[in-house]
């Protein structure tokens, strides 16, 4: 008799694997198309803003718990009245974080004011808990010379170096390679901080989003990925951006620990955050977090969804699954949020916005100089020569040149 | 490809001395210190000397002021030897020496030493986060560096072939060159990107790439060539201590070049082309490779009886007019020597900036050598044509001159 002796699986690259012995097309386990196995979603509230029994989570504070929910109730208000302003003409382009409150505002919450934001561009939220104000978006949005970026970005691109916010770069997906780099400086130096990185779910497939996840992977870097799943990537739904089941999966693909949580329930994703935060710098070690929402807005103002979705679709979104409503539901169950203060606050807030639009639609422009600072650390001579050419041009043919910009 | 290498450098080292020592002395009166200076003129003191050893920066070697000038020439050490590659990798090393932010990432620098060892024995000294090997994907570890810059590090981001940088494009153009810009001066990115380019010896068309034409274009980087030991160690370290993102473009085929080369620091300038040889007949204007089939071609044109005076102009981003438009007012004759394509090249956009600033003091119009538009062929013969010669160099000058 022939007895065949197991041979040795250390011979295998990458670790011991056992081994199977046949390839069998018809099952189940052979196919990783979304099937009814779907990886589960971590939830706290129900859709009445209720602790759903046998959950587990870490209660909130009061105080942080209602200055959450004025957050996301200050960015639901001011998304939507900046929206307007860009349809009357007052400003030229807009994109809300409409249905996404909750992400943003309860991240920024449970991060540390250290830790540093590579946002993509719907994450105004974690500029608003960190302390930029409703005048300094508007600044932003009108390109005028208090605009911290100088005006030299679209409205919504904000930056902040002093809240740890990097500035929004339009290309998407560029920000996650630069995370493991935010990271492996942090980790040089030693920092109880890590890199958080945005994303949504149309960004997942740019190269960029792999290899960045491989990289974080590879390099022990701290970075938290979150991936902002609303389901729409301006026209594309997800059913045709990828076939996976969600994005969840594609960070175990590169050995990340990967999180599902609902993105409308502010108290999991606080807890999952405050949860995956302290992985990320105590093991030094990427972690991805898939939150799952929808995208109730517009994807900006040069879009009109209704075009491609229905309606109702949207409306039903909006009214029953609004994580701000849920959440403030969950705020006056515990007698921390009352009516009264509902109504001041939308009353105060409202004209705080119109104030500071009045104000930065007055602001004068940034000056001529700034056309052509900080494309280098010093202004070199061909800079200054085009300047001066230009000024030139402008001292001849004064009534073609736009007045509101200052020329010193 | 070693092999290759060194038996294709074999014939210029020789000039490189040469060209050295004349270099030297015969810069126009321009006032120069041991600090960076602008082309503009002035004095840039905005460097990061965080961690000044005491160590005396000597003179610029380009040219001297007068006092240092003596001091210098008569206790300046000998000097040591070394090849091009060692050269750029002791001023890597004495910047990482120098100030603890300065890391390196890219495919195999760590304990391999890189393609071309220009990293050698970094890791051991260094160790593994300060000299980075990342997985293949060269717009991650770009990106990364970007990031890694935006956050208080100085990288330096090698790319194992230039070619391959154009993967990175994305991150090079749509966020390192503008991310100072468009943030409002609130993040400064001090990288340096570097890596060999230029036409090897029968590597391929992919790995032949001239990548300063495509990126010449980007607003907010550097571009710079090394062509010399001496100007490798300088430009590495201005590179590193430049707040600005620089490209520092190195030569496949110029690794194995010998120098001596000062044992005193010295930091050159990012924004000055170099004399290599004065003369009075024409400019020739050209960099990184071509500059030795420029100086074999002297030779042969001085015998003729002509003069060619021959800048090496370093910087490509942005171009040293003052230097160059002296002496096009000097000879009224230019000739570009390039090795980027006829079409998009630094020559055309060399030719369109003389044209521009200095018509008035030519006396022909400018004429560009540069390789043909074809992607580089393996075959040794049809390489070795698409790249300007010597012959046709000589040819072009003596058409000039008539």
């Amino acid at each position: 008799m022939y007895i065949h002796k197991r041979r040795s699986n250390k011979e295998i690259i990458g670790g011991s694997i056992t081994k199977r012995r046949k390839i069998d097309g018809r099952n189940q386990n052979e196919h990783c198309e979304a099937t009814e196995n779907r990886v589960a979603c971590y939830r706290v509230l129900d859709d009445h803003g209720y602790p759903i029994a046998g959950t587990t989570f870490d209660q909130v504070d009061e105080e942080t718990a209602v200055r959450m929910y004025k957050s996301m109730a200050s960015l639901e208000i001011m998304d939507s009245i900046f929206y307007e302003a860009q349809r009357q003409g007052r400003v030229s382009f807009y994109l809300t974080s409409t249905g996404e409150e909750g992400i943003s505002v309860a991240t920024a919450a449970a991060l540390s004011p250290h830790d540093i934001i590579l946002p993509q561009y719907r994450e105004a939220g974690i500029l608003l808990w960190r302390g930029f104000t409703i005048q300094d978006f508007a600044n932003q949005c009108f390109g005028n010379e208090d605009d911290h970026g100088k005006g030299r970005q679209m409205p919504v691109h904000y930056g902040s170096n002093h809240l740890n916010f990097f500035t929004v770069s339009s290309p998407i997906a560029t920000q996650l390679p630069q995370a493991a780099g935010v990271a492996y400086s942090l980790k040089m130096d030693g920092k109880d901080a890590c890199a958080v990185a945005f994303t949504g779910d149309g960004a997942t497939s740019e190269g960029d989003f792999h290899a960045a996840m491989n990289f974080a992977a590879v390099m022990e870097a701290p970075v938290l990925f979150i991936c902002r799943n609303n389901g729409w990537a301006i026209s594309t739904p997800i059913s045709q951006q990828f076939r996976s089941d969600g994005v969840v999966v594609k960070g175990q693909a590169y050995g990340i620990r990967s999180i599902r949580v609902d993105g409308n329930d502010a108290l999991a994703v606080y807890n999952a955050i405050r949860a995956a935060r302290e992985m990320v710098v105590r093991e030094q070690k990427p972690v991805l977090v898939e939150a799952l929402t929808y995208r109730v807005g517009h994807h900006s103002t040069s879009d009109d969804s209704t075009k491609y979705r229905s309606l109702k679709e949207i409306e039903e979104w909006r009214r029953s699954r609004n994580p701000v409503t849920r959440f403030r539901k969950w705020v006056e169950s515990k007698c921390w949020w009352s009516d009264e203060e509902e109504a001041q606050l939308r009353g105060t807030l409202r004209k705080q916005v119109l104030k500071a639009i009045q104000i930065a639609e007055k602001i004068k422009k940034p000056c001529l100089e700034d056309l052509f600072s900080d494309v280098y650390e010093q202004v070199p001579s061909n800079l200054r020569q085009q300047e001066k050419s230009l000024r030139q041009t402008i001292n001849k043919h004064p009534q073609d040149f736009p007045s509101d910009v200052p020329l010193h | 490809m070693a092999a290759t290498i060194l038996h294709g450098v074999g014939a210029t080292t020789a000039l490189s001395s040469i060209n050295y020592n004349n270099s030297r002395r015969s810069l126009p009166e321009r006032k120069r210190t041991s600090l960076v200076i602008q082309c503009d003129g002035s004095l840039s003191s905005g460097l990061n000397i965080s961690n000044n050893r005491g160590a005396k920066l000597s003179t610029n070697a380009v040219a001297q002021t007068k006092q240092e000038n003596v001091t210098a020439s008569t206790t300046s050490k000998p000097g040591h030897e070394l090849l091009l590659f060692e050269a750029l990798r002791e001023g890597l090393e004495e910047e990482m020496e120098r100030d603890p932010h300065v890391c390196v990432m890219g495919e195999d620098v760590g304990h391999y030493g890189g393609s071309y060892k220009v990293t050698k024995g970094l890791a051991d000294k260094y160790g593994d986060l300060r000299v980075l090997d990342t997985p293949i994907a060269e717009n991650s570890f770009t990106g990364m560096g970007i990031g890694a810059a935006m956050t208080g590090l100085r990288p330096i981001v090698e790319g194992m072939n230039m070619g391959f940088l154009l993967l990175a494009f994305n991150q090079i153009s749509n966020n390192c060159g503008m991310l100072h810009y468009t943030s409002g001066g609130q993040f400064k990115i001090p990288i340096v990107i570097r890596g060999p380019g230029g036409v090897g010896r029968q590597l391929g068309a992919e790995h032949s790439q001239r990548l300063e034409s495509y990126f010449q274009s980007i607003p907010g980087i550097q571009m710079v060539a090394c062509s010399t030991p001496y100007n490798a160690k300088g430009l590495m370290k201005a590179a590193i201590r430049s707040d600005n993102p620089v490209i520092l473009f190195e030569h496949v085929l110029l690794y194995n070049l010998k120098e001596r080369i000062p044992d005193e620091e010295y930091v050159l300038s990012l924004e000055e082309a170099e004399m290599v040889r004065p003369g009075k007949h024409v400019t020739v204007l050209t960099y990184s490779r071509m500059r030795y089939h420029v100086m074999q071609a002297a030779k042969t044109l001085v015998n003729k009886g002509y003069d060619p005076e021959v800048i090496d102009i370093r910087s490509l981003k942005p171009f040293d007019l003052h230097t160059i438009g002296n002496s096009v007012k000097k000879t009224h004759h230019v000739l570009i020597v390039e090795e980027c394509m006829r079409t998009g090249g630094i020559g055309a956009s060399l030719t369109a900036s003389i044209n521009e600033h200095f018509h008035d003091y030519l006396d022909a119009p400018i004429v560009c050598l540069s390789s043909q538009d074809v992607p580089t062929p393996y075959a040794g013969a049809l390489e070795e044509w698409t790249v300007v010669q010597p012959a046709q160099i000589v040819a072009a000058v003596e058409q000039l001159c008539q």
